[in-house]
């Protein structure tokens, strides 16, 4: 278009055909409304993905500037260390425990205040209560109950003769100490995650049971449970995931401790991260951890598949 | 007899027998379940001296409400309230702005890597949350932000959850709306503002509920990266509490009382919207 480079002024306005403006490609615009949520997600989840991959393969200074490159001898090292294979151990034992016992609660407690009697909102409301419990608040108030000299808990198993108990500083009892904690502040979500699954339930399933002549195991058995299980595997698979990257209740309850004994995976590489200042082998150690939770959530829904009944 | 006990169910005094007996366990499951909070409350209204008393006084003697006044002068305790509110105001907000728009782009443009992009999003939430801790505390702590808000909030502005919630109730507004609105010379940012958003107020409530509530809870982010007093949230504030006040469990426990009332009252307000949330697939813990 060698005319128009002539003054703008005397430019022929109207001697040129109205072209047709050119179209952007289609996805300008709408790339311009994912630039927030790219830029944030490139920076803060892909490049630290790539990065901990990156740093799991050198040692590093407490600076976390990579120093000497060591391949996979990190990884070697943690699947060979005892300490780290135990801490895998005691997540493993925390999620068999944590889980399938949240689980069994908040059904119990979903199908105590399902039925439409006066004031059940309330009973609905308490029982969710534990949303509002944030890990700190629970965790702190548990150290006070848990107290083996001054403790509330010790006393009231006092009234009925049983000894005192270290709740938290006994190796073999601490693990289910911090372990009950969770479950009672996770009673919330599973609770809420079961009532909801339960009033979706058809009503007239249960009418053409009871024409059938069905008593109440049989409704439970054959119809709430089947129409239940997707909201059961569901809470199963997050409730694994959540509960092996449990954090908080450990580093205000106990430390790791007693020897070890609450030592959970997370724990472990914080400690390796933030205490050692070892960001190589801590880097290895938390995706080992990505692997296991990886694996876990694909044979869950691999076995999931097959016994959860979808309407 | 057996008779009796048979036909249990159908007779008015069987049925009445049933009632008073899930009454039964359902005060007695809220008294166990409320049991720790109402612990709590009780031990913040203690004496000093009955707190590490054994037996433990099971009600005090004399409330003393000057507790909660005593652990606000000796703890910032509103500098943490302020902090914390703050925090998860601000990765509320962000949230919802940067997943409405993505949310708005994955459900009303077709163009071309869609799908990639769209499965790009929602590997993210695979990712657990450990995994990427490291690389960005070293991010942080090089911009110099560890101790800000910046530094507090900046890896939780956008989320392929919030991203996914929102299409999902984007994905139900008719189409034929937006053919409406262009013919009337709406342009598709306009077309976002005023008509997808407001119909899809109760998405947004519930990513603002779920998000206000689960940053509310972080613990291990703003551990790392909060090494001064003032920056604390309410959860650092706790913990560092227990190291500062030892075993004075009534000012402890006033202080939780005290941090604990926000987030009831999200509760209380939200539950519908919570519940939604929670539902549609809550990973983060």
């Amino acid at each position: 278009m060698p005319e128009v480079t002539a003054n703008p002024a005397t430019r022929p306005r109207t001697s040129a055909p109205v072209r047709p403006a050119k179209r952007a490609p289609d996805w300008v615009e709408p790339l311009l409304y994912l630039t927030p949520s790219l830029l944030i997600l490139t920076v803060f989840v892909f490049y630290p993905l790539v990065r901990t991959l990156y740093l799991s393969t050198f040692l590093t200074n407490p600076l976390g500037v990579p120093k000497l490159f060591v391949g996979v001898e990190h990884f070697v090292n943690a699947l060979t260390s005892d300490q780290f294979l135990h801490s895998l151990w005691v997540s493993t034992q925390f999620v068999l425990y944590t889980v399938p016992v949240g689980i069994l609660l908040a059904l119990s407690l979903a199908l105590l205040s399902i039925k439409p009697l006066r004031g059940i909102k309330i009973f609905q409301l308490i029982f969710s209560s534990p949303l509002c419990i944030s890990v700190a608040t629970g965790a702190s108030i548990f150290l006070m109950m848990y107290n083996p000299l001054s403790g509330v808990l010790n006393y009231f198993l006092s009234l009925v003769g049983v000894p005192k108990v270290s709740w938290l500083t006994d190796p073999k009892v601490a693990l289910w100490a911090v372990g009950f904690v969770s479950i009672w502040m996770r009673l919330g979500f599973n609770y809420v995650l079961m009532l909801s699954g339960l009033q979706n339930v058809p009503q007239e399933l249960y009418e053409a049971a009871v024409v059938d002549g069905a008593n109440s195991w049989h409704k439970t058995r054959h119809i709430t449970l089947p129409m239940l299980s997707p909201t059961i595997f569901f809470a199963a698979v997050v409730g694994v995931i959540h509960a092996f990257q449990i954090f908080g209740e450990i580093h205000i309850m106990t430390g790791g401790g007693p020897s070890d004994a609450t030592n959970v995976v997370v724990f472990q590489v914080y400690q390796m991260a933030f205490q050692n200042w070892e960001f190589g082998a801590a880097s290895a150690q938390a995706l080992i951890l990505f692997a296991v939770i990886l694996v876990l959530t694909y044979f869950q829904f691999k076995v999931g598949e097959r016994q959860v009944h979808y309407q | 007899m057996s008779q009796a006990t048979a036909a249990g169910q159908s007779t008015p005094i069987g049925r009445h027998m049933g009632t008073i007996v899930t009454y039964v366990g359902l005060v007695v499951t809220a008294f166990l379940m409320l049991f720790p909070l109402i612990w709590a409350i009780i031990v913040s209204l203690m004496k000093p001296g009955e707190v590490n008393q054994f037996p433990p006084p099971l009600w005090p003697t004399d409330p003393q409400w000057q507790n909660y006044a005593e652990v606000a002068r000796s703890v910032p305790v509103f500098r943490y309230l302020f902090n914390s509110v703050a925090v998860s105001a601000i990765v509320t907000g962000g949230q919802i702005v940067t997943a409405s728009l993505a949310g708005y782009a994955f459900s009303f443009f077709k163009f071309r890597a869609k799908g990639i992009l769209f499965a790009l999003f929602m590997s993210t939430m695979m990712v657990p949350w450990e995994v990427t801790m490291i690389p960005n505390f070293l991010t942080i702590r090089s911009l110099r932000l560890t101790s800000t808000y910046p530094g507090l909030v900046l890896p939780f502005l956008a989320t392929a959850f919030g991203t996914f919630l929102l299409r999902q109730f984007f994905l139900t507004i008719p189409r034929d709306l937006e053919d409406a609105a262009r013919i009337d010379g709406c342009g598709r940012f306009r077309f976002l503002v005023s008509i997808v958003l407001p119909l899809a107020r109760p998405g947004l409530i519930t990513l603002g509920a779920y998000t206000f509530l689960s940053t509310w809870n972080q613990y291990l982010w703003p551990l790392l990266v909060t090494d001064t007093k003032e920056m604390r949230t309410v959860q650092i504030g706790i913990r560092f509490l227990m190291n500062e006040e030892g075993q004075q469990f009534h000012l402890i426990m006033a202080a939780v009382v005290i941090f604990m009332i926000p987030a009831a009252l999200l509760l209380l307000w939200g539950q519908k919207y919570l519940v939604r949330g929670l539902m549609a697939g809550a990973v983060k813990g």
